[in-house]
């Protein structure tokens, strides 16, 4: 076992994203990437506080939201791994962005004049030509 | 929130020196265990407020509570728990580090030296050196490791990171970081540098014409804020519970930065997600507004032709 942390936090202080959810993004991008793996253990609280500059609160917040992602499990006394169940949580945690990501598309739409119609007309050409390409 | 969870409680505080008001009916509550930040242009009541919260001065109007104790200038068990760093930093410039917590462990009952000497030791600053030998940057770490030796329960920090170059002021942030960590305190920091806020602090109170604009966790912040775009020709009006800072116009497009009160009914409105920096600026530019609530619905921003 190296010594080297299994993930190296940094903080956008310009960034519109609340520091804590740009910590959740960063595990869960890890694990997507390959580069955290299920039975990793993330650095304390106490670890992250002395790698970066960034408030032991908003650590505490992150692994807290990761546990209830589901991404990673707090164990007494051990600290915080990368769960089993991760495989599944990244797609849950994508989907919430997902929906995100098309409801500012639909109010995108919307205000550049495109109606309601023209908008489920617009989504389901989309599909069926994403569909055609997956086959 | 209940009293308990709050370290700083201040009602209508009121400093008024012999020609100005420097703090004017000032309320506000600081929630325990956070790096919170105080922010507010120079002269915005800054320094007054912290230092009639560390009991160094006394209020012409209102009350301060700490711990939810009545904090005065005669409450010297109330005091002993506040640690206060002036933002010029005093440390007498022939003294060596050693002396400084030598003097500390004497005036001080509950000085830790061992904690100071651990800090100091991990940011290779030698005791034997004197003050006057020391950059500007390890000056400032010192003086926040003597204030935090105190082992206080709440630290107000008075522009802790100002006049340092960007390693050093990175430095000292880093610094404020651990120590906080290891403490378990609650620490009120006074700055005028938005960035630091954003790196460190999960809280923040602004200041602005010596009254509370802000005051709020800063993950809440981000979420209430929202730049709201539309074409000039449609007309639509600003959303219920929005409430508008700032407008900015382009030949076809009109932009609000608007706090919201409720969840935003998006329609025909392109959404975009503030920085602090944008929100905090927009605060602190708005002169004339006395309160946040001042127009909490739309209709009054709605009607802007």
């Amino acid at each position: 076992m190296s010594n080297h942390p299994t993930i190296v936090f940094h903080l956008d202080t310009r960034s519109d994203r609340p520091p804590f959810r740009q910590l959740v993004d960063q595990v869960a991008g890890a694990f997507e990437r390959g580069q955290l793996r299920v039975g990793d253990q993330l650095p304390s609280v106490r670890e992250v506080v002395r790698q970066i500059t960034i408030n032991p609160n908003t650590v505490h917040r992150a692994y807290r939201e990761l546990e209830h992602l589901g991404l990673v499990e707090g164990r007494l006394g051990l600290g915080t791994f990368v769960v089993e169940a991760v495989e599944s949580a990244p797609r849950e945690y994508r989907a919430q962005s997902w929906r995100d990501t098309l409801r500012e598309g639909v109010a995108q739409a919307r205000s550049s004049g495109v109606g309601d119609d023209d908008i489920v007309l617009g989504l389901q050409s989309l599909l069926s030509s994403d569909a055609e390409v997956r086959s | 929130m209940t009293g308990d969870d709050l370290v700083i409680e201040t009602e209508a505080l009121t400093k008024r020196f012999r020609r100005r008001t420097a703090l004017n009916e000032c309320s506000l509550s600081v929630p325990r265990g956070r790096i919170a930040a105080l922010v507010g242009p120079n002269g915005a009541g800054k320094t007054t407020l912290l230092r009639l919260l560390a009991g160094l001065s006394k209020p012409s109007e209102g009350g301060i509570s700490v711990f939810g104790k009545e904090m005065s200038t005669m409450n010297v068990e109330l005091r002993a728990r506040v640690g206060y760093l002036d933002q010029d930093r005093p440390l007498y410039p022939w003294w060596r580090v050693r002396e400084i917590l030598e003097f500390g462990r004497r005036i001080n009952p509950a000085w830790d030296t061992e904690f100071a000497t651990r800090h100091l030791s991990r940011l290779d600053i030698d005791l034997e050196s004197r003050v006057r030998d020391l950059s500007g940057g390890q000056r400032a770490q010192v003086a926040l490791a003597v204030c935090f030796a105190k082992r206080p329960e709440l630290i107000l920090l008075d522009e802790p990171a100002s006049a340092l170059d960007p390693v050093a002021r990175q430095d000292l942030l880093h610094d404020i970081t651990e120590l906080f960590a290891d403490n378990e305190s609650s620490v009120l920091m006074a700055t005028h540098a938005i960035d630091d806020v954003a790196a460190i602090c999960d809280y923040v109170i602004i200041l602005s014409q010596s009254r509370v604009v802000l005051s709020e966790d800063l993950d809440y912040v981000l979420e209430s804020h929202r730049f709201l775009s539309r074409g000039l020709d449609d007309g639509v009006p600003v959303p219920r519970g929005a409430t508008v800072l700032q407008e900015l116009r382009t030949t076809r497009e009109v932009t609000y930065l608007v706090r919201l009160a409720m969840p935003l009914e998006r329609d025909g409105w392109r959404i975009e997600r503030p920085t602090f920096n944008e929100i905090a600026i927009a605060y602190l530019r708005d002169q004339h507004r006395s309160t946040p609530a001042k127009s909490e619905f739309g209709e009054e921003a709605g009607a802007t032709p």
